[in-house]
Formats: C-alpha cells, sequence, structure tokens
C-alpha cells in the first residue's frame, strides 16, 4: 500500500530528531505508520537529570516514553522488536532478515525509513539499515519499496554526497518538539526562541537509497 | 599481544562456542584517572572466572573490535578490543590499550580457569 509507511530504527529516541516532523506530516496527509523499534535502548547511559533510572528500570521508563512519543507523532501502529541494545550487529542475519522480510510482507508499506548503513555512527544504526536493505535489496525490483535513509557520519558528504529529500517539518515542530520531550530520560531540549527552533529543528533529511 | 586478526579471532570465538567457558571481563580508567586529569571519573570493574556458554558469538568492526557472545539469557559485549595472543592456542585473550599502551579493557576466554 503506498499510503504504509514502515520505520525501523533500533532505539527509542532513533524517531525523535530525525525523523519525527516528517512522519506527522505523512500522518496528517493520511499515512499509516508502523514503527518497528528493535531495541529498548537498554545500555543507554543517560538515565535522567537528576538520574531517576537506573539500569533495571531504565528499559520500563525508555518503553514509556517511546509510546508517548509515537502518541504525540500520532505513529499508529508500534513493534518492540525485542532485541537487545548493542547487539544487532551480533544477531544472525539470516534469522533477523526473516523478521524484517515478516514486517514487509505484513506491512507492505510504500515508504521504509531506516538509517544508512555505513553513514550512521552507532553500530546498531549501521547493523539495522544493513539488514533492511539487504532484505529489501532480495525483493523483486517491482516490490521494492522506497528507502529513505537517515546519515549523519561526518564523512557522509564525501562518500554518497548531499541528502535527496528535504522535508519543511516547520508546521509539524509541536510533533517534533513533543517526540523529543517524552524521550525524558534521554534528552533535555535547550531553552531557544521559536525562530532557534525553526532553525535547528526545522529540516529533516533523507537520502533514498539506490539498489544496483 | 599482537594487532587482531579479526577472521583468525572468530575462528577461534566459533570453537569455544556451545559449552562451559571461563570468562575473564574488565575494563579500566586507570586508578590514576582523576588524579592526572580531574575531570575524568575514575571506574574499573571486572568480574573473572565466571562461567558462561555462548551458542553465537562474532568480531564485528574495523578496528578497534568489538565482540558479543549471545548466551542463553543474555550477552556478553566489548569495545574498543586492539590486540590479541596469537601464541596461546588454549584460550581467547583479547585485550583493548590505549595510545600511551595502557589496558582499557579485557575480554577473555578459557575452558580452564585463568
Ligand atoms: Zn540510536
Amino acid at each position: 500500500m503506498a499510503n504504509n509507511i514502515l520505520v525501523i530504527l533500533p532505539h527509542p529516541d532513533d524517531e525523535a530528531f530525525g525523523l519525527s516532523g516528517t512522519l506527522a506530516k505523512s500522518i496528517r496527509e493520511g499515512a499509516r505508520v508502523t514503527y518497528a523499534c528493535l531495541t529498548l535502548g537498554e545500555m543507554g547511559r543517560n538515565m535522567g537529570v537528576p538520574p531517576f533510572a537506573n539500569r533495571v528500570t531504565l528499559p520500563r521508563f525508555r518503553k514509556l516514553e517511546l509510546e508517548e512519543s509515537c502518541r504525540t507523532i500520532g505513529i499508529q501502529d508500534l513493534r518492540l522488536m525485542g532485541y537487545h541494545d548493542k547487539t544487532i550487529e551480533f544477531e544472525d542475519k539470516d534469522k533477523l532478515d526473516a523478521r524484517i522480510l515478516e514486517l514487509l510482507e505484513e506491512v507492505r508499506p510504500g515508504t521504509v525509513y531506516t538509517f544508512y548503513p555505513g553513514y550512521a555512527v552507532h553500530p546498531d544504526h549501521d547493523a539495522t539499515g544493513a539488514a533492511v536493505i539487504r532484505t529489501i535489496a532480495r525483493l523483486a525490483q517491482e516490490r521494492r519499496p522506497i528507502v529513505r535513509c537517515i546519515a549523519f557520519s561526518k564523512n557522509r558528504e564525501e562518500a554518497i554526497g548531499l541528502p535527496d529529500v528535504k522535508v519543511d517539518v516547520r508546521p509539524f515542530l509541536k510533533q517534533k518538539l513533543g517526540s523529543i520531550q517524552a524521550h525524558r530520560s534521554q534528552f533535555q531540549i535547550p531553552k531557544l526562541s521559536p525562530t532557534e527552533l525553526e532553525d535547528r529543528f526545522g529540516t529533516e533529511s533523507f537520502y533514498t537509497y539506490k539498489f544496483s | 599481544m599482537q594487532l587482531i586478526h579479526p577472521v583468525q579471532v572468530q575462528i577461534r570465538l566459533n570453537a569455544l562456542r556451545d559449552q562451559d567457558v571461563f570468562i575473564h571481563l574488565e575494563m579500566t580508567s586507570g586508578a590514576y584517572a582523576a588524579h592526572n586529569d580531574s575531570s575524568k571519573h575514575p571506574s574499573a570493574t571486572f568480574i573473572t572466572n565466571a562461567r558462561i556458554r555462548y551458542a553465537h558469538g562474532s568480531i564485528e568492526g574495523a578496528g578497534p573490535y568489538r565482540v558479543g557472545l549471545k548466551t542463553e539469557n543474555g550477552w556478553v559485549y566489548s569495545e574498543g578490543l586492539t590486540h590479541w595472543d596469537e601464541n596461546d592456542t588454549e584460550r581467547l585473550i583479547l585485550a583493548g590499550h590505549d595510545a600511551q599502551g595502557k589496558l582499557v579493557v579485557a575480554l577473555q576466554l578459557s575452558r580452564q580457569p585463568f
């Protein structure tokens, strides 16, 4: 279904800075979004300021934060995939790819959002993006959804150029800031003027993945 | 100690899976971290001769390397590994050394206690 969007990211909060405005915009335009979040960010070092979580309770807080973020954005369908933070790259690739394929077959998305493998800094980000790309590359060309990737490594522009998709999300800053604020164990939004907020958070950029 | 050869390490990891092995896992910022730089928080932790069994383990990255071992109920994870002892054929001795050559992290596996 062209109107279905599938988001595959490893950590609760991965959606907040890079994608939440775009998702809120697509949902306003009628999209149905399924967000598969691979882990609960169990190994995060931020425990709130002052710390209110610990290693045992952090995943519970982060699950609630993720659910609040999804409600704020308007995401209709959240899937918690049950992997453990920091371990995606060590998982059996065939099994991981099979679960991604199941999601693709069920959701039948027109567009998939994930991280650009190799240019997304955290090993979980790279491993998640790599699994999504591997799985979609095996589909027949006419069955492949559009894949939009988030990249933010320092070397990205020399390697893959500039992003080809830029989304003006200024009309959806309320949802985006709400998503960021929902992750209160992880982030504290700096006090900025409305113009500064628009400059800092008003645009989201993606690379459309080119399958060869 | 030699620079890690990931293909060789992977072969050793495969040889030690699906059996009880002893693990030494350690990370340290050094006892003098705060003495030398007051912004540093001195910390260290190790567990030695704990018994584990993993069904699946791999070394990843382009160096420094990461190792993850999937156990029945959880994971063993270590990041920042740079060196190994290629001459120790019985045990797998992995370590991460900083730019000054000091040990920062160690992951060791053996069928016999250390
Ligand atoms: Zn992340």
